[in-house]
């Protein structure tokens, strides 16, 4: 009965695809669709779908988004306010005595599976990836059964074809023919999916399954189930430990070259960070008022803006301020906290306390699935990219530059550079500039994944001083060991302890750590000079 | 909260009846520091590499060497200051050094001057000597206790030694270099250490200035047993009777002035050739 | 020396500095309880309570700035934890004013409100004790005191000095924040302890009690200050200075530096518990935003304003920039930021020696 089912909607189907024109619904067959009980709506909704046609999805979706009232036997769909009869199509008023459709969880599911099944055949790769996954959520119902083994077929994306497959097992594990439960059950051993490890840990319930050889079979399955998802849970802690890393890199560079280079503890880096996100918050105001067009491209503008900004600022602090400071790094620690206390408030005045919305371009939005439980979101990776670029930027810079060759000059010993001809004012100047650029730079980086408000710079103040303490002082590799260990740490101990016993552990580990490295982990052993 | 100092008895005892007790020092065999296969590296690069020496009680050895050569970083390992990598280092026969922290070597009797003076610069001259002045040095009694009439007695003896009896109660940033140098052989004194070691300790002295002081170490050579090291060669001569040449972490040469200075390897080092 | 044989009362008067201590005392202990509570509402004289507990709270501020220019003016170290140790101290005696509430909270129960509503049962072991008064009293001081020498041991061990220092201890001073936020560390998250009733079985909002604790906030300021002066006098406040100014040469004079950073440093951390306790009944509240990073860098600005290395400039910092900061938040409170910004500013660059560094330079221009 079932097969031969099957066999006449892939024949129906077939034909629908071979017209490939897509024919709307008769008046009849939605009138069967809105009145009547559950029983024969269900009924007619399964014709609809052996029929397999997506031109009929707006209106399920409509009747599922509770749109559709009935007068009689006269169906109007109410779309943004207005109705529309949908005999004829003409705008109309809707009738007073207009009745809602009602529809229980029964009849709700049974939509949403029928929408999803229609929509496996659009030609939007999105939405049909949407649909699978929709399909694999929703407990498919044998009545999209056909559609989905018929779209598996045709499928041309490997990823929705591997859900359909998996959506198609999980219904064959309900067949009664043992042949194709136990293949069914040795096919989901490949699945990743938490909706299949809950089917199979169901079938196993007494009451279940019942072959012997089937139930060894899901069990097995399970088993390889469970330790691939394991498998991707570690993967996406260390994967979001490494873009936390990245953040931290981000912010703590900056910092590296401000206090390991210059000595000069920068309380205001978190500030920098700050009006670097509001530089890209601005730029892409821009971008929506003049060139909507465009607005996908706007990071690449905000990211020279925020540079050049916090770098002019940086350098301006510098000449009027810190200059005076050298050598005594407590005493820029409070200078450079007052000014990150004027610049926080001036932030206030000028934009307000709250919380202003960045919104990722599009192509940020959205990430590589990986597994059911393994998301890789695109503006975490293009992140982790982005600080890497920074940091090859800045190794450059310091290495390869006669920039760089002059601000090691200086570090390392400061009266000799300005013998040899150094103008060391311009150089400090230009170390604390490129510092605070780079500080900007993280504010757009972190603009992308959280909130940009007035008190952003204060949330990874602490956390980026300890990555400079951790890696050591004037130490480009230690810095990224640290912001990277220390990421991928605190995600993994977020895990088993919560976010902020994290916190407390990572900072016990990092003392103890000094304990036995004083210097960091990159220490540079010599003689010191007393 | 032990410290060296409760425990450290003086013990020159001669002949061989004695016992040799850890933690007391024991100088009877006339040897005040021996120091045998001291290596230490800093990434990589041999500061001291099996520097071998040792110095007897009450003498004045004066070491030179390029620079380089591992005089300060020897100075480092016996105050406690850098660890030596494998080797060990003895002060007397018993007191092993590299088990003990700077603050302990400092009260077993050991006194160090830097190379670029080291003194309270906020604090009067006097204050500087009675910091420094043997005494317990423990929390406790800093709090509480007085200083004896007997006491200040020989800080003025100090001052005169070091000739800043009228700068008493100036503060000590506001010495001349010299005088600075001074005031901290004074705080060595005031220590009344066994074993001195000074960093250059005429380095930026007028000629006068470095004479006095030759004259002052003479004096107190016999007292104490000194470790100079220097690169005023005038200097040296004028102090010295037994001269250690250092060169890249280790022993080129040891002996008289006359004896070192006509070394072929010393001239070999020193002039290149 | 010449004054030893002077009768006591001559000598005392003598001394100017013992002229300032008696008028202080007798400021405190009378003449504001008078102005307050005797001289009627209206009168010219008459000490409003709005002053009296800014007054207050000025003393206990005053006793951190004076902790923290005994560890950063005097020894050279920055701690970044005073805020902490101010509000542990805070929640120690909390913990007793909250047992005092007993079964007045608004869930009329024996626990605190906030733990009936994570719905606990009992107090957890942690409490036990925190309902006598002498208990409490002494885990004011051994809390932040037990804190800081554990810290301290392993910081000062290690030989984390200047910045580094600062930067571990800010650290700390934010994981404890952030445990302090969280509901189930049981000391009632975000709103920590508030509402309390009485002390000792005394209530606590009547202008008696608020003048007792103010008079009590003042003379605790008094021995504090006396002790320190005996500390900064003494050898062992040298050592203290020495280590800030060459500590190797101390190592090398044969003092062991740890024992005294520690020592001063756990002394430091529990005069800031004093004060907290002695703040908290006066203000009423206590929660997790005192041990914000933000107010311990507050207080070396107090010691930097007034001028460190001088006992008294850190108090003149704590009163100035506290009732600054009462008079801004009052009439501009957009504009506070700024002020106390450019004050780090100003405080860092033109007034190596605060205040005090001032006004001797004031007094040397016309003498």
């Amino acid at each position: 009965m079932q097969i031969a089912k099957i066999i006449i909607t892939c024949c129906l189907a077939l034909t629908g695809l071979l017209a490939g024109t897509a024919h709307a619904l008769t008046v009849a067959e939605r009138l069967a669709l809105a009145a009547g009980d559950n029983d024969q709506r269900i009924a007619a909704l399964a014709r609809v779908v052996a029929v397999g046609d997506p031109g009929a999805s707006p209106f399920l979706k409509s009747l599922l988004d509770d749109n559709v009232k009935l007068v009689g036997n006269k169906i109007f769909v109410v779309d943004a306010g207005a109705a529309i009869n949908a005999a004829t199509g003409d705008h109309v008023e809707l009738p007073a005595d207009a009745e809602d459709v009602v529809n229980n969880n029964r009849m709700r599911s049974e939509l949403g599976a029928a929408i999803a099944a229609l929509d496996l055949r659009s030609p939007d790769a999105a939405v049909r990836l949407q649909a699978a996954l929709a399909l694999r959520q929703a407990d498919a119902a044998d009545s999209t059964f056909a559609l989905v083994v018929q779209a598996e077929k045709t499928e041309q994306d490997k990823k929705i074809q591997t859900i359909l497959a998996e959506i198609r097992a999980g219904i064959e594990l309900h067949s009664t023919d043992v042949v194709l439960r136990l293949k069914a059950a040795r096919e989901l051993a490949a699945s990743t999916s938490a909706e299949m490890r809950q089917l199979l840990v169901g079938r196993l319930e007494p009451g279940g399954e019942a072959d012997p050889e089937v139930r060894s079979a899901i069990a097995t399955s399970l088993r390889a189930l469970d330790q691939r998802l394991v498998y991707f849970e570690v993967a996406g802690t260390v994967f979001t430990g490494l873009s936390l890393g990245s953040v931290l890199l981000l912010a703590a560079l900056g910092l590296a070259i401000t206090y390991g280079l210059m000595g000069v503890i920068n309380m205001a880096h978190g500030e920098m960070m700050m009006l670097g996100a509001y530089a890209t918050y601005l730029v892409q105001n821009l971008f929506r008022q003049f060139a909507p067009a465009w607005f996908d491209a706007y990071i690449l503008v905000a990211i020279p803006v925020a540079f050049i900004l916090t770098a002019i600022i940086g350098m301006l602090l510098e000449r009027t301020i810190i200059r005076h400071l050298y050598g005594r790094p407590l005493e820029t620690l409070l200078a450079t906290w007052g000014i990150s206390l004027i610049l926080m408030q001036l932030v206030r005045t000028l934009f307000g306390a709250q919380n202003v919305e960045v919104e990722n371009p599009g192509w940020m939005s959205g990430g590589i699935e990986l597994a059911s439980n393994l998301v890789l979101p695109y503006n975490r990776i293009t992140i982790i990219l982005f600080s890497l670029a920074v940091l090859l930027l800045v190794w450059t810079l310091l290495n390869k530059t006669r920039l760089g060759l002059f601000v090691r000059a200086v570090t390392q010993n400061r009266s000799m550079a300005g013998c040899v001809g150094v103008n060391t004012a311009r150089i400090d100047a230009w170390a604390f500039g490129l510092g605070s650029g780079i500080a900007g730079l993280a504010g757009v980086a972190l603009a992308q994944i959280g909130n940009v408000g007035p008190d952003l710079g204060k949330t990874y103040i602490v956390d980026s001083f300890m990555v400079v303490v951790l890696g050591g002082v004037g130490q480009l590799a230690g810095t990224v060991y640290a912001a990277l260990g220390l990421g991928v740490l605190s995600k993994f101990l977020e895990g088993y302890a919560g976010a902020v016993l994290a916190k407390i552990i990572v900072l016990v580990i990092i003392i103890i750590f000094i304990q036995k490295r004083p210097q960091g982990i990159f220490a540079l052993k010599g003689r010191s000079v007393d | 909260m032990t410290t060296i100092h409760d425990r450290t008895s003086i013990n020159q005892g001669e002949g061989g009846d004695h016992l040799l007790q850890p933690g007391v020092l024991d100088t009877s065999h006339g040897v005040v520091l021996y120091l045998e296969d001291i290596t230490v590296s800093f990434d990589g690069f041999r500061a001291l590499n099996k520097l071998s020496f040792s110095v007897d009680v009450g003498e004045l050895r004066c070491i030179i060497g390029p620079n380089g050569a591992g005089k300060t970083t020897m100075m480092d390992v016996i105050t406690g200051k850098t660890r030596a990598d494998s080797g060990t280092v003895f002060f007397g026969q018993t007191l092993d050094l590299s088990r003990m922290t700077e603050p302990q070597i400092a009260q077993a009797g050991i006194g160090r001057k830097f190379q670029k003076p080291t003194v309270f610069e906020q604090h009067t001259v006097f204050e500087n000597l009675e910091l420094a002045f043997k005494t317990d040095k423990r929390i406790w009694h800093s709090l509480f206790g007085k200083l004896k009439a007997e006491e200040r007695d020989s800080i003025h003896e100090i001052l005169a030694t070091i000739a800043l009896l009228d700068k008493a109660s100036t503060r000590a940033g506001l010495l001349s270099h010299g005088q600075k140098q001074w005031l901290e052989i004074g705080m060595l004194l005031a220590q009344q250490p066994l074993l001195l070691l000074l960093d250059e300790p005429v380095a930026g002295m007028t000629d006068q200035e470095t004479e006095r002081t030759a004259e002052l170490l003479n004096t107190l050579a016999g007292k104490h047993s000194i470790v100079v090291v220097e690169h005023d060669m005038d200097f040296v001569a004028s102090i010295a009777r037994k001269v250690t040449v250092l060169h890249e972490g280790s022993v080129l040469a040891e002996g008289d002035m006359n004896k070192v200075q006509n070394d072929e390897k010393v001239i070999e080092v020193y002039l290149g050739r | 020396m010449h004054t030893r044989y002077q009768p006591l009362l001559l000598r005392l008067l003598g001394n100017s500095r013992w002229i300032g201590y008696v008028l202080a005392i007798s400021v405190l202990c009378i003449l504001v309880p008078v102005l307050n509570l005797v001289v009627p509402d209206g009168n010219v004289l008459h000490v409003s309570n709005y002053i009296v507990s800014i007054g207050g709270k000025i003393l206990c501020y005053a006793m951190v700035a004076l902790a923290m220019d005994l560890i950063w003016g005097y020894t050279g170290i920055l701690s970044l934890g005073h805020g902490l140790f101010f509000a542990l101290g805070g929640y120690a005696f909390g913990m007793y004013l909250m047992r005092q509430v007993g079964l007045d909270g608004v869930s009329h129960s024996n626990l605190p409100d906030f733990m009936v509503f994570l719905d606990w049962k009992a107090y957890p072991w942690y409490w036990s004790g925190s309902e006598h008064f002498l208990l409490a009293l002494l885990l004011v001081v051994l809390v932040p005191g037990t804190l800081a020498l554990v810290f301290g041991w392993f910081a000062f061990r290690s030989r984390i000095k200047g910045v580094y220092f600062s930067i571990i201890t800010q650290a700390m001073t934010y994981a404890f924040m952030l445990l302090f936020f969280r509901n189930e560390t049981g000391f009632g998250g975000n709103n920590g302890f508030t509402d309390f009733k009485r002390i000792l079985g005394i209530p606590i909002a009547t202008p008696e009690m608020r003048m007792t604790l103010f008079v009590l906030s003042g003379l605790t300021l008094l021995a504090m200050l006396w002790m320190s002066r005996c500390i900064v006098e003494s050898k062992f406040g040298r050592v203290l200075t020495a280590i800030r100014d060459a500590e190797s040469r101390v190592m090398f004079s044969g003092y062991n530096p740890l024992h005294y950073k520690l020592a001063i440093w756990t002394l430091s951390a529990m005069m800031c518990g004093i004060a907290g306790a002695l703040y908290v009944p006066q203000v009423g509240i206590i929660n997790p935003s005192e041990m914000s990073t933000a107010n311990s860098i507050e207080i070396a600005i107090w010691a930097a304003v007034g001028g460190r290395g001088t006992l008294i400039g850190p108090i003149l910092g704590a009163a100035f920039v506290t009732g600054a900061k009462s008079w801004f938040t009052a009439s501009f409170p957009e504009y506070w930021l700024y002020f106390l910004g450019l004050l780090f500013i100003i405080a860092t660059l033109y007034l190596p020696q605060g205040m005090m560094g001032l006004g001797k330079k004031i007094k040397g221009k016309y003498a």
